[in-house]
């Protein structure tokens, strides 16, 4: 699945990235390497973006780029 | 190159920064992830003695102030928080030329201890711009209260840069930061960073571009980084190398 997909406070891990270059680069530098676990927090009011724990800080990402990480769902 | 004595011809890039200082105040920066504390940190060692405005030609605030340690002015510059120095965003692109560019003569890395693996990516691209850093690794209150324990001294070693603890919001730790900073200056705290080393065909590439380099800029910045970037194919880095050495 995607990560969009995750629902409001359940888990998943990163699986791999469908992007190339600096949009790339930039989802790795937010943390975003395969392995991390990640959380969904909560949606914004519109939907999008939407706010994900991961490694410990808050990220607020929108949907093409959520869109962009395969994840894994995991139970906790 | 125009410029021909090493010291202004410095001063004169961190003018087009906004930092004016002269020979006998250092420039320290401010770098790190967004929400670690810097400003908490910069607040703290600068008092009532700072000022803001925005960095030249971008809407991002820039706040400088100065303070005084054992006799001596530094010069503090707080940089946006970043999780990166890709220039991927205008706040990473302010923080990278600074560092790079304006040459500080310590950057200091405000880290999250509660989330320390996370600093780390921010941590090795600075390491590859400068050896000239510490680590001021902050929130320690709050790892503690999430019962997360950090071998300072190990990290320290590994990293090869020294390791400050912190708690700026109680002010806790700022005298050894001041002091390491004193020391930095002073050229009496040295350090030896452990750098990324790259695939053959990088290092190769890289042993021929920086003695090339070395004839049209000089000695004065890092080449190896800059050298990198070229490979990258930066070209906010490459309008800059035309902008200034042109001539
Ligand atoms: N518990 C605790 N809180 C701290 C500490 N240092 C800073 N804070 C708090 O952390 C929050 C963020 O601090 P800032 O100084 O604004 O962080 P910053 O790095 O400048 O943030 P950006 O400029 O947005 O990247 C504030 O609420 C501070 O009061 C600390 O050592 N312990
Ligand atoms: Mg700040």
């Amino acid at each position: 699945m995607k990560m969009f997909e995750i629902q409001p406070g359940e888990y998943a891990r990163v699986r791999s990235l469908e992007a190339e270059g600096n949009i790339r680069r930039r989802l790795l530098d937010l943390g975003l390497v395969p392995g991390t676990l990640v959380q969904n927090i909560r949606r914004s009011p519109l939907g999008d973006p939407t706010l994900y724990a991961i490694r410990g800080a808050m990220i607020a990402l929108r949907k093409e780029e959520a869109g962009l990480v395969n994840v894994d769902k995991e139970e906790r | 190159m125009g410029l021909t004595n090493q010291s202004s011809g410095i001063n004169v890039l961190r003018e087009r920064f906004n930092v004016k200082s002269n020979l006998e105040q250092p420039v320290i920066a401010l770098a790190g992830n967004p929400n670690t504390g810097k400003s908490t940190v910069f607040n703290a060692l600068t008092g009532l003695n700072q000022h803001t405005g925005n960095w030249p030609g971008k809407t991002v605030l820039q706040a400088q102030g100065t303070f005084s340690y054992k006799g001596v002015e530094y010069r503090l510059v707080d940089l946006p928080g970043t999780y990166s120095l890709l220039a991927n965003s205008a706040e990473e692109e302010v923080a990278r030329d600074f560092i790079y560019f304006g040459n500080p003569d310590v950057t200091v890395v405000v880290g999250d201890a509660t989330c320390l693996e996370r600093n780390l990516n921010l941590v090795y691209q600075i390491m590859e711009i400068t050896p000239k850093w510490i680590f001021c690794l902050n929130l320690m209150d709050e790892a503690k209260r999430k019962k997360v324990y950090i071998n300072i001294e190990k990290l320290s070693e590994k990293l090869g840069i020294p390791v400050i603890p912190t708690v700026a919001r109680k002010e806790e730790g700022l005298t050894d930061l001041k002091e390491a900073i004193a020391g930095m200056v002073r050229g009496e705290l040295t350090t030896r960073p452990r750098l990324v080393r790259y695939d053959r065909e990088i290092e190769e590439a890289l042993d021929y571009l920086v003695p090339r380099l070395s004839s049209v800029i000089g000695e004065r910045y890092n080449l190896r980084w800059l050298a990198l970037k070229l490979l990258d194919g930066d070209q906010q880095i490459i309008n800059h190398l035309q902008a200034q050495f042109s001539n």
